[in-house]
């Protein structure tokens, strides 16, 4: 049973079910990674856990709490964090006033975070009085990501971390997400570069129109030779 | 020259600025054009009227200051109440519904007419003159005696008001949108609306905030115009194609641009009709001063000013001035 989980979702935009009785878990201190074809569901898998499309089946579990009618912004307060892919960062306003928003639900003292989070992206502390739409994909990310840290999640969700991004700095991100989840947190993320996520995940699930295909570590679906060769170009 | 046209001018900047902001603030957070801005102006400087007329009945005054400034808070209040009872009356009801703007902008131009006929029923359709207080900070004859020039400078009390308000009102706005945490989330909240939700800010406060300050900003904007005017509920039907002018030459959403728009459409508006026929009697030989006025164009065609540097802007640059969005 994971830290995590969303069980046996069924769900989809308007009436066709997208999601089929998709199953995703992840547990604390673990990288878990969706992967798949595109229109695999894999977005909307995320969207599902957390709640931002309702579910017409199943639910979504944490810690031993069923978190499945809670809105988004409840979700938020209950210790997920969430990186969409697209307009993950507020593009006027400046890293650090970025960073502060995404504190906006602490009333405490969030300084201590905002040390953590300049610790883990050192460039951000570089650019903290400039506007977050000035700044290269990789290092928006990176804000998106610091973002989401700020209430001190213990789940991030991550929607496509790398999507458009460099390889060299896609690796770094990775670095960091595994440095995240080395500090305790529980990262779910979906990637577009299967083989480099699945070879930092912990757990890795392949969707197929909506189902689940493969489940299993990182590691072993890695080597498993239907996977290669469907998925990960041989 | 700087008579009547640069201390007018800074002045009638001054106002339009103020309330181009309001427009600029409520499009950069509701994301639609309120018509109804113009009325809520109006609405604000009659609210400050009345009270004011309460003050003078009880004999209270500010001396050499126009006792407008006493009521003042007050017709803030008023007016802060206004929108946010519209807002949950009317706009509210919108935005759960996820209306296109279209909608909103037609909502509000149903919300104008509204609020002139309820003015018009509370204050009548009159010239109201409520200035009272000294008229002139710097009178013609008593500058002239200062500085030994030819030509007298007047600065009207209600003008130098307007000016120093304006330039307060803009500090303070701009110290909360930048400084403070609600103001840091409604620039968020106008920059991306679902992170903003993601991040946990509640839309319906920001909302309100918004609605706060339009509110302040409105009566305040529409009480030192009626001062420096007089206060006639129609003008500010007219007022409105100014101001929303101001709003877009500056890029709407974007406050900046609402303040230097202002400006811009203020000072066009007085080089334009401004007569220039004693600046050209100084320029030219004795004797060939002309008979005229010599004005560009006639008072009567001001408003075609702010029209044609709107489309101007939009033909050149749609964006405005500040290209902006987001507050």
């Amino acid at each position: 049973m994971s830290f995590l989980i969303g069980k046996e979702m069924s769900a989809g935009y308007g009436g066709t079910d997208i999601l089929h009785a998709c199953t995703i878990g992840v547990e604390q201190g673990e990288i878990a990674v969706v992967v798949g074809p595109n229109g695999a569901g894999k977005s909307t898998a995320m969207k599902a856990v957390f709640g931002m499309l309702p579910l017409r089946e199943g639910s979504v579990l944490m810690g031993d709490r069923d978190i499945t009618h809670l809105k988004p912004q409840e979700r938020v307060r209950n210790g997920m964090g969430f990186v969409p892919q697209n307009n993950n960062v507020f593009t006027s306003l400046t890293v650090q006033e970025n960073l502060e928003m995404g504190a906006f639900i602490r009333r405490d003292d969030f300084s201590d975070t905002l040390t953590q989070v300049f610790d883990l992206f050192p460039v951000l502390k570089e650019k903290r009085s400039q506007a977050a739409g000035e700044l290269s994909g990789g290092q928006r990310q990176q804000v998106a990501v610091g973002r989401a840290l700020m209430t001190q999640p213990q789940v991030l969700m991550l929607d496509e971390p790398t999507a458009g991004v460099s390889p060299i700095v896609m690796d770094e991100l990775f670095d960091r997400i595994i440095e995240i989840a080395r500090s305790g947190i529980a990262i779910l993320m979906v990637e577009q570069n299967a083989k480099q996520a699945l070879s930092i995940a912990d757990k890795g699930y392949v969707l197929v129109q909506g189902s689940n295909r493969y489940t299993d570590t990182g590691s072993a679906l890695l080597a498993n030779p239907n996977v290669r060769k469907a998925f990960l170009g041989g | 020259m700087s008579n009547f046209a640069i201390v007018p001018g800074l002045a009638y900047g001054s106002q339009l600025a103020l309330g181009a902001l309001g427009v600029t603030l409520v499009y950069g957070v509701l994301r639609f054009s309120n018509f109804a801005h113009g009325e809520i102006m109006s609405f604000g400087a009659m609210a400050t009227i009345l009270v004011t007329w309460a003050l003078q009945a009880r004999g209270i005054n500010l001396g050499p200051l126009p006792t407008a400034l006493l009521a003042l808070p007050v017709g803030i209040a008023i007016t802060i109440g206004l929108c946010l009872v519209t807002d949950r009356l009317v706009y509210r009801y919108y935005r759960q519904a996820k209306t296109q703007p279209v909608t909103y902008l037609i909502v509000s131009v149903g919300l104008m007419f509204l609020l002139g006929g309820l003015i018009r029923f509370i204050i009548g359709p009159n010239d109201q003159v409520f200035n009272d207080g000294t008229r002139f900070i710097l009178k013609a004859g008593a500058f002239k005696a200062m500085t030994g020039l030819d030509q007298g400078l007047a600065i009207k009390t209600s003008q130098s008001i307007t000016v120093v308000t304006a330039v307060i009102i803009v500090c303070v706005l701009f110290w909360f949108l930048n400084k403070t945490r609600a103001g840091k989330s409604m620039r968020a909240y106008s920059d991306n609306e679902d992170l903003a939700l993601l991040s946990g800010i509640n839309p319906e406060r920001v909302v309100m905030v918004t609605w706060i300050i339009t509110g302040a900003l409105a009566c305040i904007a529409g009480t030192l115009y009626g001062l420096d005017k007089s206060y006639k509920p129609f003008t500010f039907l007219q007022l409105l194609l100014p101001i929303f002018a101001s709003a877009i030459v500056g890029g709407i959403g974007n406050p900046f641009g609402a303040i230097a728009g202002g400006f811009v459409i203020a000072f066009s508006e007085l080089f334009v009709t401004f007569a220039y026929k004693k600046v050209l009697a100084y320029l030219l030989p004795s004797g060939f001063a002309p008979d005229g006025l010599v004005q560009l164009l006639s008072t009567d065609y001001k408003f075609s000013v702010s029209f044609m540097i709107l489309v101007i802007v939009l033909l050149i640059k749609p964006t405005g001035l500040f290209s902006g969005r987001t507050l």
